[in-house]
């Protein structure tokens, strides 16, 4: 069975058809790119699978729980953590604040204080800016506090919705650095992003959204060669 | 001198209750962006519970007549929460900003209208039993009566575990989480309704210890008691920053200062001009109160 399965999805912003029955599936272990310009729709889907837009219909199932019948705020106890888009950190509280809302939920504080540490010795940056407002931190700092504090809920998969938006190259490379280490540590991964080089070299498989509609899926070495794709979405004239 | 450290002690009881109400306002305000116009009648709900609940704790079981206090809270908070979820939620699920405004103004005048349905309360004022014995203290040359220094020091308390609460404790920064940004919130697995349910659960017990001290001072209860006592503190609210804690507290301070000194020194009938000029000066200057940041919340 897959970690993550998603079948004829449609959502709808009022009478905006926004997802027009996708369907796609994530087996445990995998890295898998969603690609598609502003607009496809990548958001939406990443949001209704972890309950903050609602679906008209379809089916999301995640580790064989049915996340549409789930109330939101449970979702992240079952191991899917989410990255959202503009990492969304809260911006009045310290780095360590937003790193312990991570692990709100977690009532194993001892292993929750030895996780911390983990992630300061992992990034010692965010060790020397722990009392820092996260608001005042520099892009690259809070997509590193955006990915822990979601390593804060020991999640079995994550999705993060475009973790390099904004960010300089050498960034965005620490940012794909961090989420293969993530990979290792056997956290299956659902990536949204316009980046899609970087977003399909990192891939094991990915798919193309378009307008709502999944147009293409495969290999990421094929997605990544095909001429439409090249076209489209990896610069190529 | 006497008379202006007993200004002075004066103005802090006032300060330190209409700081323990303007609490409420803030809290709920910072979590849902909502002025709960109802919250001045809580203290209305804690002094008739007090009321009647202090004769059963004296004479059936010989306890001081505060005790009943327990039974404030805890009736304030059923009502604070009943009132959220009942009348609040539903309309802030459904509606705008103006319907919830709305709906918080009829919150207030239904509790009123209630109250005096209630057969046992009636029109008329009620007069609680005594709730602290009269006795003084003579401190550095001046006296001062002993309810002055129990309010002064139970509202401090009652501000010092709220700080607590609400900057060290999980609770805490999850509250502060849902204030912030709520989608991120329930990302990290908040329960956005009850966190609210429970901001005006304390909200609302603040309010039945304010009506304690309150009512122990002038010991009338009638079922309009929490309109001016709330405008006061709502006043406060917004002059010390509203959404911010420590601003409320600021806020609630100045305006029974001011309110205590102009009293004193010019004329009880001023008091209440003195407060609102003051609001209105401090606006003027900083138009997010004392203390307020400009409150955004992110969508
Ligand atoms: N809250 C909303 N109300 C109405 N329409 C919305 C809302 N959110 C998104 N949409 C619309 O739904 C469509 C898909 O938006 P979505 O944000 O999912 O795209 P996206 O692929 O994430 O784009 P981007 O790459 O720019 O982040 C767009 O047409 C957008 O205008
Ligand atoms: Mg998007």
């Amino acid at each position: 069975m897959s970690m993550l399965e998603i079948e004829d999805l449609q959502v709808y912003y009022g009478r905006i058809h926004a997802i027009k029955g996708v369907s796609l599936s994530v087996e445990e272990g995998e890295i898998i790119s969603l690609i598609g310009a502003n607009g496809a729709g990548k958001t939406t889907i990443l949001h209704t699978i972890t309950g903050l837009t609602k679906a008209k219909s379809g089916k999301i199932v995640y580790d064989g729980h049915d996340l549409l019948s789930i109330a939101p705020h449970k979702i992240v106890k079952l191991g899917l953590a989410h990255v959202p888009e503009r990492r969304q950190l809260f911006e009045r509280m310290t780095v360590e604040e937003n790193l312990l809302m991570g692990a709100y939920f977690r009532t194993d504080k001892a292993a929750v204080r030895y996780d911390l540490g983990r992630i300061y010795k992992l990034f010692p940056r965010l060790n020397e800016r722990k009392s820092q407002i996260a608001g005042t931190l520099s892009g690259g700092e809070q997509q590193m506090v955006a990915m822990s504090r979601a390593m804060m809920s020991q999640p079995k998969m994550i999705v993060m919705d475009e973790p390099s938006m904004g960010l300089s190259p050498i960034l965005v490379k620490e940012v794909f650095g961090m989420i293969k280490e993530m990979h290792d540590l056997g956290i299956t991964v659902l990536l949204v992003e316009q980046n899609a080089n970087m977003a399909l070299a990192i891939a094991d498989r990915g798919y193309v959204l378009e307008n709502g509609r999944i147009t293409m899926s495969g290999t990421a070495s094929v997605l990544a060669s095909d001429d439409g794709v090249r076209k489209a979405y990896l610069g190529d004239r | 001198m006497t008379i202006f450290l007993s200004t002075l002690m004066v103005g802090l009881r006032l300060g330190s209750i209409y700081a323990l109400i303007a609490l409420g306002y803030t809290m709920v305000y910072g979590i849902i962006r909502m002025i709960n116009f109802a919250h001045g009648d809580f203290i209305m709900v804690g002094g008739y519970t007090l009321v009647f609940t202090m004769p059963v704790m004296t004479e059936k079981l010989g306890l001081p007549a505060w005790t009943g206090v327990v039974f404030a809270i805890i009736v304030c908070a059923i009502v604070g929460v009943l009132v959220e979820l009942l009348a609040y939620r539903p309309v802030r699920k459904k509606g705008t900003g103006m319907s919830a405004l709305i709906t918080a103004i009829a919150m207030s005048l239904i509790l009123e209208n209630l109250a005096q349905a209630i057969p046992a309360i009636g029109p008329n004022p009620k007069i609680p039993q005594v709730i602290f014995p009269a006795s003084s203290l003579t401190l550095a040359g001046i006296t001062i009566d002993t309810t002055t220094i129990y309010t002064i020091v139970v509202a401090g308390a009652m501000m010092v575990l709220l700080t607590l609460l609400v900057k060290k404790t999980s609770f805490g920064r999850a509250m502060r989480a849902v204030s912030e940004n709520k989608k991120a919130a329930v990302l990290m697995g908040v329960s956005v309704d009850r966190t609210i349910l429970l901001t005006f659960a304390i909200g609302a017990s603040l309010a039945a210890v304010a009506a304690l001290m309150y009512i122990a001072q002038y010991p009338l209860v009638f079922t309009t008691i929490g309109s001016s006592l709330g405008l006061k503190a709502f006043v406060a609210a917004v002059l010390g920053g509203i959404g911010s804690l420590p601003g409320a507290m600021l806020g609630g301070l100045i305006i029974g200062m001011a309110e205590s000194f102009t009293v004193s020194y010019i004329s009880s009938a001023m008091a209440d001009t003195f407060v609102y000029l003051i609001l209105i000066i401090v606006l003027l200057i900083r138009p997010v109160g004392i203390l307020g940041k400009n409150v955004r919340e992110k969508v």
